[in-house]
């Protein structure tokens, strides 16, 4: 009712400019540094995952290597979720653990783990894409879109 | 009598016309304070918590400590139940009185439609009143508990709140396992339980404190929209209850020995203080906020506690053993609550919130 009149919006928009005066932020060097760091960590980690399968088996197409490393990558990330690590690293590492692929394997894991106690399809099948959902949603409608684009300028090849 | 005069004066505007940087909404002659002339007074407390908080610097006065978040249930909210039902159970002990004492339970929790009171309640059975306050939920209990008592209606009512961090994680924000960063504005959520037994005032009750005035609060909203910062958004609502009971009470702010709000933590606490100042009043060393005292800074709990449970266990553990003892002469409670849901922040509404405020005296010397 009155959240509309022009004396409650000023004391608002004050209250809410004081507000963002006394609220501490969150260092962003040292943020950006600590997602280097664990960003940066797990991709040297794929690597050498990469690396160790190539070493083994040397015939194997790149693209195959790549899978394996990511799966185990991904299965890695479930496992620390499980036991419960991977909050914790990732509390330090901030996008530098939610952006690569155990991101998303953290994601899923934990919202299955979570909603077990409501049954297996009402809970884990039903929220297991709770947070991830946006990831999958958007993946897809921009892809469409990047193909189109790619369809419209350089045509059917 | 001043005290049930309503006022004629039809107050249009929306705030105070005054120099205050941050005005009030109307302050009208309205007259907000209830005063209970028959002192009922709070017998029996119980508070549980969890095993973080007991390691906090109000560990040594909880009277029970749950080591495992599940408590051998088998899901995260029948733990909540079973920790309501050991609190409802133990002050209703404390108090010396059997369940069937008891006329009727005032309680609420943080979950939706109540559940956790709901499901405690029917494992007791007890005629029950829910009551939703957010964290605020201890002192609308209280006041709620207090009116029906002195109205002459009830003998013992029990009044409860409760909350636990993991069903509250999991309804608010993301799974527990989640890797996600808070913000060094986020509060935590306490695991606990607090309950009060409130009485009539007769020969046996009166050595225990007794609640003298209680003032329901006014939905505040001063436009702050985001869900992790809920100290800022819940000060105004306190700075408009707290600033109308030191007006309405009688009481200046060095009247009371202790003046607690619930779970502002140490960023709201602190906007607190600087809007009471801003208004002529410095909140000096009597002025405590239990998100802020019930967390040690070292575990890791950014900015505090929230949740009913933060000021519902420390009213229950701490503050009540001062006021028996009568080291505490007067004090009030004001916690204050973040009415949102999760659905009504997605669509772009800022958060309104209330506190409520219970004034409760010790029985050795009230006045000072």
């Amino acid at each position: 009712m009155s959240q509309n009149t022009n004396a409650v919006k000023a004391r608002n928009e004050r209250y809410n400019k004081y507000v963002e005066t006394v609220t501490p932020k969150t260092s962003i060097p040292k943020a950006l540094f600590h997602s280097f760091a664990v960003g940066g960590l797990t991709c040297v980690i794929g690597q050498g995952i990469g690396d160790i399968v190539k070493l083994i088996s040397p015939t194997m197409p790149n693209d195959m290597v790549s899978n394996i490393t990511s799966m185990i990558l991904v299965t890695v990330a479930i496992l620390f979720t499980g036991l419960g690590f991977f909050d914790v690293i990732a509390r330090q590492g901030g996008a530098g653990s939610f952006l690569p692929i155990t991101g998303f394997a953290n994601a899923m894991a934990s919202a299955s783990m979570e909603f077990k106690t409501e049954g297996l399809i009402f809970g884990t099948s039903v929220k297991l894409f709770s947070v991830v959902g946006p990831v999958v949603v958007n993946g897809i409608v921009w892809s469409t879109v990047a193909g189109l684009i790619n369809l419209l300028i350089l045509g059917m090849k | 009598m001043s005290l049930f005069k309503r006022s004629e004066k039809n107050d249009s505007a929306a705030v105070e016309q005054s120099s205050a940087e941050f005005p009030l909404r109307t302050p009208s002659a309205r007259q907000r304070i209830m005063r209970f002339f028959n002192t009922p007074r709070i017998v029996g407390k119980m508070s549980v918590v969890g095993e973080k908080e007991s390691k906090g610097p109000m560990g040594k006065y909880f009277s029970k400590c749950e080591t495992d978040d599940k408590m051998g249930e088998k899901t995260f909210e029948r733990a909540e139940i079973r920790m309501v039902d050991t609190a409802v159970r133990g002050a209703i002990r404390d108090a010396r009185l059997g369940i069937d004492d008891i006329d009727v339970m005032v309680s609420g929790d943080l979950l939706n439609q109540m559940t956790t009171s709901s499901y405690a309640v029917r494992d007791l059975g007890i005629p029950h009143i829910g009551i939703y306050g957010a964290c605020s939920t201890m002192t609308e209990g209280l006041m709620l508990a207090a009116s029906l008592v002195d109205s002459g209606y009830y003998k013992n009512v029990v009044c409860a709140a409760s909350s636990h961090f993991a069903t509250a994680e999991r309804q608010f924000r993301y799974p527990l396992e989640y890797g996600c960063q808070r913000p060094p504005y986020a509060q935590w959520t306490v695991t606990g339980a607090g309950a009060s037994v409130v009485s009539t005032n007769n020969a046996q009750t009166e050595r225990f404190p007794k609640i003298v005035a209680a003032i329901p609060g006014l939905i505040t909203d001063y436009g702050v929209n985001d869900l992790n910062n809920m100290g800022a958004a819940m000060a105004p609502a306190a700075l408009d209850t707290m600033y109308t009971m030191l007006t309405q009470s009688g009481f200046t702010e060095n009247d009371f020995d202790m003046i607690v709000t619930g779970d502002l933590g140490k960023l709201g606490s602190d906007i607190l203080r600087d809007l009471m100042r801003e208004r002529g009043i410095r909140l000096g060393q009597n002025y405590i906020d239990c998100g802020n005292i019930i967390y040690d800074v070292d575990q890791k709990c950014y900015q505090g506690g929230s949740g009913c449970a933060c000021s519902a266990t420390i009213f229950n553990s701490y503050i009540m053993d001062k006021l028996t003892s009568g080291e505490f002469k007067r004090i009030a409670y004001l916690a204050t609550g973040a009415l949102m849901s999760t659905q009504s922040c997605y669509q772009g509404e800022t958060i309104p919130c209330i506190s409520h405020a219970v004034i409760v005296e010790s029985p050795f010397g009230g006045e000072k």
